[in-house]
This record gives structure tokens, C-alpha cells and sequence, in this order.
């Protein structure tokens, strides 16, 4: 087992580097972030010659990337313009911990990503605990309430959910439970941000802000997952082993959540790891509606700003966390699955 | 023992009475079509498409093109009247004659990013699940590599990547931004892993039936294979998988045109319709309640049509 | 052994449909047997006949809906199960009544261990406790023959042969120690050679324990093993029940006729042609009406087709449904 996880490691490198070049070759035409530099427009030419020195960018597009690999500290610049270049540049490179200054506010990358990264890994967590618990509670009682009307009505309810883009399920729950209910007088809840300024950060100002966002982040997990475990149950009940459990005379509770459950829930550790990229994906969309300040809104940003340091930041660590989920899902199920793990 | 009785009927002859249901043999098609109506959502989906395919093509019939660009700064913002039934936007423009189309290009995108989507898809997963071996690994490889990265992530890179100015577009006689090629191209090139695998898989299970060992034995070319002997074989998933693409890419459309990466203005959408829609949501719910709408039943009308495509083609997998 | 001892269980009537997309499948029409404290009894069958529905129906392990019983009684001493509650049925099953499957592949689940799933009615029927449970485990695997059983506890069934698992099976079923033994083709699945040892292994047990075992085969081979009485059951009906010598010497149904006519036999010439049946079952979604062998039957006139024979005493112990006396060609 470990061999195996040391061999996907491994295979992942070559990978990671062939991705990281063709982002980095792909970004160069995204603009000229030079034009935005700090919010002030660069004007003289004099200026956005020795940023772009500065910054490196007058260099090749390989040796720059060359350079955001393993730093410039070994190499001179040509700094002031005389043609020798003499001084020696600062960087580090990715591949020993320095992943650059961001173009746009001068901050380190790492820095940057940092300050945002915990809000979003906040609301996915949050999101994915309710997703998984919902999804359960809902598909499960589906399953063994095939027929009735009860059923009908959310197998029909997932389906629109599922299929709803996440921006307007965000804009209907906004207007109904943030507009409306500060019409009625209701409580209501708010739409931006993390916190209200004036009360602070504390936890039940984060708590109240981040009902709307977890509620959009996770509605189409829900509607998705549930459907698949009410398909995965059903499967399930109807195999020969659920009857034996019958046929001993097991009580129903122990029939359906230890007999049946557990081979209809085994799928779902490998397909939570494996929708990373979709969650992520909806992290965008949402952080951006709500203001929530998270890397999903950073990206944007600084994608508009093309501001490749952080971008390809953003990206690289995206995918080191995706392939890493990819290996950790195929080893929970073989763990999981006792037919893998005693071969 | 008891073969005497048997070899010797006592009384009368016996006259073996039919004891099976008859029914006369059906074709495949017919019995594809039958599944199909049974499914009432996928009819019910249909129907709705069809409507909606009237409403925004059938609409150009009724406003014009420049109804749909005329802004009149006197009447911004102004509700759902008589005049203007899905009311104004920021700049005065008619919202219903926007939907249409806009309607027409978010439906342009969607199809034609279904047909770059399936040219690669099906070509790159036709060739690794047909060769294997090392172009197998490779391609897989890239494939894998394109799916590390969370769509959305790519495409926003990607189009701000190829925002350079590209001239406008002359289709359907309508002038057209050139961002919606460069949408259309976007989403075709970062969609096509799906639909690869699908094929690939398709086709590592069908190459291993004896009628395509039987195909190669008689000396039957390999694209005569490929094209006559397998593809037709795995036509079922490619043509689900097609259908929900068409519904993910005009999604997709949407949420980058929304976030300010899409189709660029005076071209409407329905996705860039929405953009910004989000600050109005208290003081001018039409701005996003019409295009919203649109774009979520058209998108649920797709899913019903391809869940019944999938029960009535392809009736043993299993569909969530 | 126990023919004349007390009745156990008392079926009567018992009318089992289902009631599906395309109509109503009619498993079971009528069905009426008994059986005896310690008697053996053999049900055999081709696919379809209804057998294995009617001892599901009797467990309560047929799925309402889409499943209906439609009438019937099943008495077990003196209760009647179909008229019981789920829990009251799921305090009888594993305990009094214990039932064995066919494929012990896909009977045992597959992320359970074989300890858990051989634990779970001593824990639930018996209250026994965590170490007792074990012990008893051990000593039960041990009196199935499956070796290094502490071991075996802990191991999965896919780490076990089919054979080990049948035993497994088996272990399971009789660990209350039931009055009832329904064994549904448990040795279809396996080898010949592994059949014998099963079939032993539940003879060894009944005798031990004094139990009644309903044994349901198509194979009737096994059944002449195994056997006291057997019913011979066709289309949901049970067509003719006598004692296993009376069935193999001298049957009274043209059914039991020609199944056995076509049993390939050691001692008939090589160049005789196998027999077999002509026609096919009949289909289960027409209510039946008359006798459902008539389509099949050499011997049949108006009278089949119209109005299903009762199981008529046809000599002391032997009971057989048809219209005709087959000993004679006559109807009578």
C-alpha cells in the first residue's frame, strides 16, 4: 500500500511540472498587468521599463519560467539599462518555498493566498459536512420509501435542484430570505461578506454570514448525492445478503444501516474526494456573489489583473490538493472494501 | 418403470395448447422509442425545449435586432409593464427582447461547444481506447493533466487569455462580438476529457467482442473498423453525454459571462445578463429573475431529455 | 423417523402473487402441506414452480409491495405467521424457523466478517455477550468442519471457498438451535463432491438436534438422499406428495412420470435418447385455470383444461393431483 502511494506521488511530479509550464506559457498573453500596476497607471516609459526589469518580464517566456522554478538569486539582472547586467535578483523560485510577489499589490504570493485561503476552506468544510450528512438523511429515506408520494416528490425536488446553476439558486435564496424577510420584518440573512464591520469578526457573525454560502455552496451536492444513494440503497436492499440479515431474524434498524448502508455508502468516500475540482469551481461562482472573502474572489481578481504569480499560485496549489484527494480516494476505498484491502 | 405410459397415449390425441403471450418482434428504434415515452419527464423535457427553441428563435419574428440594443436612459429600470414585459435594464434596454437574443447566442454557444467537444473528445478517446498501449498512456496522461484543474479555473484563464480583440462575427445575420468564438472555443477545449473517457471506455470494451476480431480477420481497414464497426456500437453514451454537454456548456457560459469573462457587451446572453445583476437583487429583481429563469429550464429541460435518452438507450447503466 | 410425531407446521391454502408493470405474476396457487417435529420433507421443482416463494412467503421475507399474499395460513405451532407483526416474525426467524440460501457468495455480505455475521442471531436471539458469542462462534465453525475457526472469525467471505462458505451459511442457520430447518437449493451452487459433504453435514445436525428440515432442490438425486416425504410442486401447485421410495417406485402423476423418464440413467443403453418434456411452464401472468401440466400432458382430456384436480389419496401416504389414475390410463 505504501508502495503504491509513493509510486502515484511520483507519477504526479512530472505531471505537476508539464502542467505548471502550460499554464505558465498560456499566461503570458494575458495582459499587460504592467498597466494596472498597484492601481496607479504607469506612464512614463522610463518607469515601466525598469518594473518590467525589475519584475523580470522583458526576459524570454522560458527563462522566465525557469526563473519562477528556481528563483533568479544565481543570475544578474540588468538594472539600470547599461546592457551589463550586475545585480543579482532576489527570488528564490517555487521549488524552494518562494513563489514570488504578486504584481498587482507587491505582496508575496504565499502571503497573499494565505490571508484568503482559510475563509474558503471554511465554507467548503462546513459545506461538505452538510452535504454529506443531508445527502445520507435524504437518500436513505427514499430509498426505503420507494413509491410513496413522499419519495416522488424529492426525486423530482433533486432533479431540479441538481440541474439549478448555482448563481440563481444564490439570487432566489438571496431575494427570498435576505430581501423579502427585511420586508416582512423577518429576521433576515445577510448577503455580504463575512461580518459586519462595526460588530467585529466573531463566530456568530461569521456563523450568520456564512448560511447563505453554504446553503448555495452545498444545495447541488445535496441534490446529487442523495440521488446517488438512494440508487446505491436500493441496489443494495435488494441483495441476496440483506435477505439472509432478514432471514436471521436481525432487527430492522441493523438490516438497513449495517447490512445495506454500509456497501451502498462505500462509493461515497472515493466520490467526496473526487469533486474537489467541483467544489472549488462552485467556490468561485459563490464567493464572488456574496463577497465572501475567500481564494475563490482572490482568483478572479487577480486573473482580471492578470497578476500571474498569484494566479499560477492559486493553480499549482489547486492542483497538488486535487491529485493529492485522487490518491487519497483510491486508497480509502481499497482500505475501506475489505474484498481490496485482504486480497 | 413409467416409460410404457409415456410412449403410449391413452385417449385422444394431444394437442399442445399455446401457452405463451404473443408478441410480434420489434425492431431496436421501436424499442428505443417506446422506453423513451414511457419516460414522461423526457417528453415533458422535451417540450419544453422545443418552447423554448421557439421563443428564442421564433422571437427574432416579433422584436429586431435593435429593439433588443436600443437603450433609453429615460426608462431605466423600470419594472414589468405592459410595455415592457420583463421589464428595463441599467441602461433602458428592453429586457423580454434581450432574452431572445440573447437566448439565441447562449444557445449558439452551448451547440456549437458540443460539436469542438465531441471532435476531440471522441477522437482523442477513440484513439487511446482503440490503440492502447503507449498513445493510450499518453493521451491519458493529458487527459488527466486538463482534468486537475477545476473547469471554471481554466476557462477563466483561458478567456482572458484569448481576449485579444477578434473581429466581430457575421452569423445567422446577426454581427456578432468576436468573444463568442472565443467562448465557444474555451469551453470546447476544456469539456473534451469527459466525454474522452467516456469514449475510451466505450471503446476498450467493445474492441474485445469477436465480431471485431471477425472485422479484422476479413482484412477490414482499421478506420472502416473504427468508424463502421465500433463507433456505431457505442453510440448510446456519446449521444448522452452530447446532450448533457450541450446543457453544461451553456451553464458554463453563463457562470463566466457572470463573472465578467464571457461574451462582451453589446452581445447579449443570458449569462452577461446577469452580470452584476447580483447588486440589484433587492431594488430590480427582473434584471436577473428572466435570464436566470431561461437559463435553469432550459438546463433542466436538457437533464430530463438526456436522462430518458440514457433509460431508453442505454437501459443498464446506472443514472443518478 | 417422525412421521407420526407432532405437527410443527401447518400450511394452508397459501395464495402468493405479484403484482408488477406488465400484469399479475401468479407464484403460488394454493398450497397445502405439513410437516412433522424432526420430519424431513423434500420440495422439488423445476425453476419457476414456486417453491422457493412459498417458504419466503412462510418467512415473511417476500417484499409487499410487490409482493401479496393473497390467502393462506401458515401455521407453526398453532401461530399463524402471515397473520403476525414484523417484529413478532423477526423474533421467530434466525431462531425458531432458520433458513439457508443457495449462492453463499452473494448470501453473506461481503464487508462483514464471518464472526459478525455468525455472531448476530446469538446476539440477538440469544442476548449472549461478546466472549460468548465468540466462543460459541468457534465451536460452531469447528462442528462445520471449517478448520482453524478462531482464525476465520476475523476473515471476510470472499477469503473463504464456496464450500467454507456454505458450511459458514449453515453455521449461521443452526446457531439457536431451530426447530425448522428450510434449506433453499443450498448445494446447487457447488461441486458434486462438496454437495455430498453438505448434504451430510445438515443430516448430521437434524439427527443431533432433532430438527425438521424442508429441503427445496431440483435435483432429485439429493432429495433421495436426504429425504422422508416429498412434494412435487409445477406452476405454484403441488402436484403429488408421498413418502421418497412410494415417489421413486411408483408415481402417480404424469408430471413425477416424466421428470423422472427423463433422468439420464446408468443403465439404459448408450444410444438411448434422452427424453424430455415437451412444451414449456406455463406463463405465470394468466390466472391459472385447470390443470397447469395439460399443455404438457399425454394424458389429458376436457376436464384438465377446465378444473384443476385436488390432491387426491391415491394409496396409504401418497396423495397426487390429476384427474386420471395414471396406473391405469383411465380418467377417474
Amino acid at each position: 500500500m505504501t508502495r503504491y502511494i509513493i509510486r502515484r506521488l511520483l507519477q504526479a511530479i512530472p505531471l505537476l511540472f508539464i502542467i505548471s509550464l502550460v499554464l505558465f506559457i498560456l499566461m503570458q498573453n494575458m495582459g499587460d498587468p504592467l498597466a494596472t500596476m498597484g492601481g496607479r497607471k504607469v506612464t512614463r516609459r522610463e518607469d515601466r521599463i525598469r518594473l518590467a526589469r525589475q519584475l523580470g518580464l522583458d526576459k524570454p517566456v522560458i527563462l522566465q519560467y525557469v526563473y519562477w522554478l528556481v528563483g533568479n538569486d544565481w543570475a544578474k539582472t540588468d538594472m539600470d539599462g547599461d546592457g551589463i547586467a550586475e545585480t543579482p535578483g532576489s527570488r528564490k523560485g517555487v521549488l524552494r518555498g518562494d513563489w514570488g510577489i504578486s504584481l498587482v499589490n507587491r505582496q508575496p504570493v504565499m502571503e497573499v493566498i494565505g490571508d484568503r485561503l482559510p475563509n474558503t476552506l471554511l465554507l467548503m468544510l462546513v459545506a461538505e459536512v452538510i452535504v454529506i450528512s443531508l445527502a445520507m438523511l435524504i437518500g436513505i429515506y427514499s430509498a426505503l420509501h420507494q413509491y410513496t408520494a413522499a419519495d416522488n416528490i424529492i426525486t423530482a425536488t433533486t432533479f431540479v435542484f441538481y440541474s439549478m446553476p448555482v448563481f440563481f439558486f444564490a439570487l432566489l435564496a438571496m431575494y427570498f430570505f435576505a430581501v423579502n424577510f427585511k420586508k416582512w420584518g423577518l429576521p433576515y440573512l445577510p448577503t455580504v461578506g463575512m461580518f459586519e464591520p462595526e460588530i467585529g469578526k466573531t463566530t456568530a457573525q461569521v456563523a450568520w454570514h456564512m448560511v447563505l454560502p453554504v446553503a448555495t455552496l452545498s444545495f447541488g451536492f445535496i441534490a446529487g448525492y442523495s440521488r446517488y444513494i438512494r440508487s446505491t440503497m436500493l441496489e443494495s436492499l435488494g441483495q441476496d445478503y440483506v435477505r439472509t440479515a432478514k432471514a436471521k431474524g436481525l432487527p430492522r434498524l441493523e438490516v438497513v444501516y449495517i447490512h445495506a448502508l454500509k456497501n451502498a455508502a462505500l462509493p461515497i468516500v472515493t466520490i467526496v474526494a473526487l469533486d474537489l475540482p467541483f467544489l472549488l469551481g462552485g467556490a468561485i461562482v459563490t464567493e464572488r456573489i456574496f463577497g465572501w472573502p475567500g481564494m475563490g474572489r482572490l482568483f478572479l481578481d487577480h486573473v482580471s489583473r492578470s497578476d500571474t504569480p498569484v494566479v499560477l499560485g492559486i493553480l499549482m496549489m489547486i492542483a497538488v490538493a486535487v491529485i493529492i484527494f485522487q490518491i487519497i480516494a483510491d486508497v480509502a476505498y481499497a482500505w475501506l472494501d475489505p474484498r481490496i484491502r485482504y486480497k | 418403470m413409467s416409460e410404457s405410459t409415456l410412449s403410449q397415449p391413452t385417449k385422444g390425441v394431444v394437442s399442445l395448447t399455446p401457452d405463451e403471450l404473443e408478441t410480434p418482434p420489434l425492431s431496436l428504434g421501436q424499442l428505443t422509442w417506446r422506453r423513451f415515452r414511457r419516460h414522461k419527464m423526457a417528453i415533458f423535457g422535451s417540450v419544453i425545449l422545443l418552447l423554448i427553441m421557439i421563443y428564442a428563435f421564433g422571437g427574432m419574428l416579433v422584436f429586431s435586432e435593435a429593439d433588443a440594443n436600443r437603450t433609453e436612459t429615460g426608462a431605466r429600470l423600470q419594472a414589468p409593464s405592459r410595455e415592457h414585459p420583463f421589464g428595463t435594464d441599467t441602461i433602458g434596454r428592453d429586457i423580454l427582447a434581450r432574452t431572445i437574443y440573447g437566448g439565441q447566442i447562449s444557445i449558439f454557444i452551448g451547440l456549437t461547444a458540443m460539436v469542438v467537444e465531441m471532435v476531440l473528445g471522441i477522437s482523442i478517446g477513440a484513439m487511446a481506447g482503440y490503440f492502447g498501449g503507449k498513445l493510450d498512456s499518453v493521451l491519458m496522461r493529458f487527459t488527466e493533466a486538463v482534468l486537475i484543474i477545476p473547469q471554471i479555473f481554466l476557462l477563466l484563464v483561458m478567456a482572458k487569455y484569448f481576449a485579444q480583440s477578434i473581429p466581430n462575427i457575421k452569423v445567422i445575420g446577426r454581427t456578432l462580438s468576436g468573444s463568442v468564438l472565443v467562448i465557444i472555443f474555451v469551453i470546447g477545449i476544456t469539456s473534451w476529457p469527459y466525454l474522452a473517457r467516456i469514449v475510451r471506455a466505450q471503446f476498450l470494451s467493445v474492441k474485445e467482442n469477436d465480431f471485431i476480431l471477425a472485422a479484422r480477420a476479413t482484412g477490414t481497414s482499421t478506420r472502416d473498423i473504427i468508424f463502421r464497426h465500433i463507433l456505431p456500437n457505442s453510440i448510446a453514451p456519446i449521444i448522452v453525454a452530447a446532450t448533457l454537454s450541450v446543457a453544461a456548456a451553456i451553464t458554463l457560459e453563463a457562470y463566466i459571462s457572470f463573472l465578467g469573462l464571457g461574451v462582451r457587451p453589446p452581445t447579449a446572453t443570458w449569462g452577461n445578463m446577469l452580470e452584476g445583476a447580483y447588486n440589484y437583487v433587492d431594488s430590480a429583481w427582473w434584471l436577473w429573475f428572466f435570464p436566470g429563469l431561461l437559463i435553469a429550464l432550459i438546463v433542466l429541460s436538457i437533464n430530463f431529455l438526456g436522462d430518458g435518452l440514457r433509460d431508453a438507450l442505454d437501459p443498464h447503466s446506472r443514472a443518478i | 423417523m417422525g412421521i407420526d410425531s407432532e405437527r410443527i407446521l401447518e400450511i394452508n391454502n397459501l395464495r402468493t402473487r405479484f403484482h408488477i408493470a406488465e400484469g399479475t405474476v401468479y407464484a403460488v396457487n394454493g398450497v397445502s402441506f405439513s410437516l412433522n417435529q424432526g420430519e424431513t420433507i423434500g420440495v422439488v421443482g423445476e425453476s419457476g414452480c414456486g417453491k422457493s416463494v412459498t417458504m419466503l412467503s412462510i418467512m415473511g421475507l417476500i417484499p409487499i409491495p410487490p409482493g401479496d399474499i393473497a390467502s393462506g395460513e401458515a401455521l407453526f405451532r398453532g401461530r399463524d405467521l402471515l397473520k403476525i407483526t414484523d417484529s413478532e416474525m423477526e423474533q421467530i426467524r434466525g431462531k425458531d424457523i432458520a433458513m439457508v440460501f443457495q449462492d453463499p457468495m452473494t448470501a453473506l455480505n461481503p464487508v462483514l466478517s464471518i464472526g459478525r455475521q455468525l455472531g448476530e442471531p446469538l446476539r440477538v436471539h440469544l442476548g449472549m455477550n461478546k466472549e460468548a458469542v465468540r466462543q460459541r462462534s468457534i465451536e460452531l465453525l469447528e462442528q462445520v468442519g471449517i478448520p482453524d475457526p478462531a482464525h476465520r472469525l476475523s476473515e471476510y467471505p470472499h477469503q473463504l471457498s464456496g464450500g467454507q462458505r456454505q458450511r459458514a451459511m449453515i453455521a449461521m442457520a443452526l446457531a439457536c438451535v431451530p426447530s425448522i430447518l428450510i434449506a433453499d437449493e443450498p448445494t446447487t451452487a457447488l461441486d458434486v463432491t462438496i454437495q455430498a459433504q453438505i448434504v451430510e453435514l445438515v443430516q448430521r445436525f437434524r439427527d443431533q438436534m432433532a430438527m425438521s428440515v424442508i429441503w427445496i432442490t431440483h435435483d432429485l438425486g439429493v432429495v433421495a438422499e436426504i429425504a422422508e416425504r416429498v412434494l412435487v410442486m409445477y406452476a405454484g401447485f403441488i402436484v403429488e406428495e408421498a413418502l421418497v421410495d412410494d415417489l421413486y417406485e411408483d408415481p402417480r402423476h404424469p408430471y413425477t412420470l416424466a421428470l423422472l423418464a427423463a433422468l439420464p440413467r446408468v443403465d439404459r443403453r448408450r444410444d438411448h435418447r434422452l427424453l424430455s418434456i415437451p412444451g414449456a411452464p406455463p406463463n405465470l401472468l394468466v390466472q391459472p385455470k385447470g390443470c397447469p401440466f395439460a399443455a404438457r400432458c399425454e394424458l389429458v382430456f376436457d376436464r384438465c383444461r377446465e378444473e384443476m384436480p385436488p390432491l387426491i389419496e391415491v394409496a396409504g401416504n401418497h396423495q397426487a393431483a390429476c384427474w386420471f389414475d395414471v396406473t391405469t390410463g383411465m380418467p377417474r
